[in-house]
């Protein structure tokens, strides 16, 4: 864990792709909220937008592959916790998703774990990582947790 | 830990008592190998008894839309009792609240079904 002077801790971890994974991220998130201050609500928001994006990470990004990681990277600053998650997968557009809202989708198996993720976090924002893959970054603020 | 799931027959209905967290993996599964199995046994009125689920993530959520038009296809009907907060959260979001009909109280629920 690093520290720098504006009171920001951070853990990165380099994780395997499966879902001991997403469960072993889960503990750590839901830790740091915890010691954060977060309420019952604001953690299970968090905890379930940590799966969603860990499972897309381990399940769509890097296909279960032995050979890819997760990079988990755990923010705590003095008003907010930051979550990057960052795979070694192809990719994806959100903008290209179907929308799970649509009267054609809403019965459909998958494809609701953005629309939980973007609903329960304060900034969800989707971006490549270099030198491949996806980087999702996922905030919630202390103080719009507590209104 | 995953989720434990039980059946009782009450009249028709086939109240599925879960308990436990619906998420990818063991969860899933077993969620939706209860709700496959009771549909190809000919159960078709089933009342899922989701009290004691404390979570549910997106493949949970979409276990549950699978079963649901698995059972309705097949000219049945599946409805919801005892939605924790979490998860009515999470039906609302999703506008699933719109698909399926959803109660408080069990002797209500049995009787709803025609």
């Amino acid at each position: 864990m690093a520290a720098d002077q504006k009171g920001a801790t951070e853990v990165k971890e380099e994780l395997e792709s499966n879902l001991e994974s997403v469960d072993y991220a889960e503990e750590v998130v839901l830790r740091t909220a915890q010691e954060m201050g977060f309420d019952e609500d604001a953690r299970d928001q968090i905890g379930l937008s940590l799966r969603e994006c860990m499972v897309n990470a381990v399940v769509h990004g890097n296909c279960y592959n032995v050979r890819k990681k997760v990079h988990l990277s755990v923010s705590r600053l003095p008003d907010r916790l930051e979550i990057i998650i960052g795979d070694e997968g192809e990719g994806f557009e959100t903008d290209k998703l179907p929308d799970p809202l649509a009267e054609e989708n809403i019965l459909r198996q998958s494809g609701r774990g953005v629309l939980m993720m973007q609903a329960f976090m304060d900034e969800f924002k989707v971006g490549r990582r270099e030198p491949n893959g996806t980087e999702v970054k996922l905030v919630k603020y202390l103080a719009k947790a507590e209104e | 830990m995953s989720v434990k799931m039980t059946t009782r027959q009450v009249g028709d209905v086939t109240v599925v008592d879960a308990v436990g967290r619906i998420t990818l993996g063991d969860g899933a599964s077993t969620f939706r190998d209860t709700v496959r199995d009771l549909a190809n046994a000919g159960s078709n009125k089933l009342l899922l008894n989701l009290a004691e689920v404390s979570y549910i993530d997106s493949s949970g959520i979409g276990e549950m839309v699978s079963g649901f038009t698995t059972v309705t296809n097949q000219g049945g009907q599946v409805k919801l009792l005892n939605l924790t907060k979490r998860v009515k959260d999470l039906l609302q979001i999703t506008k699933l609240y719109t698909v399926f009909e959803v109660f408080d109280d069990e002797a209500h629920a049995v009787r709803s079904f025609k």
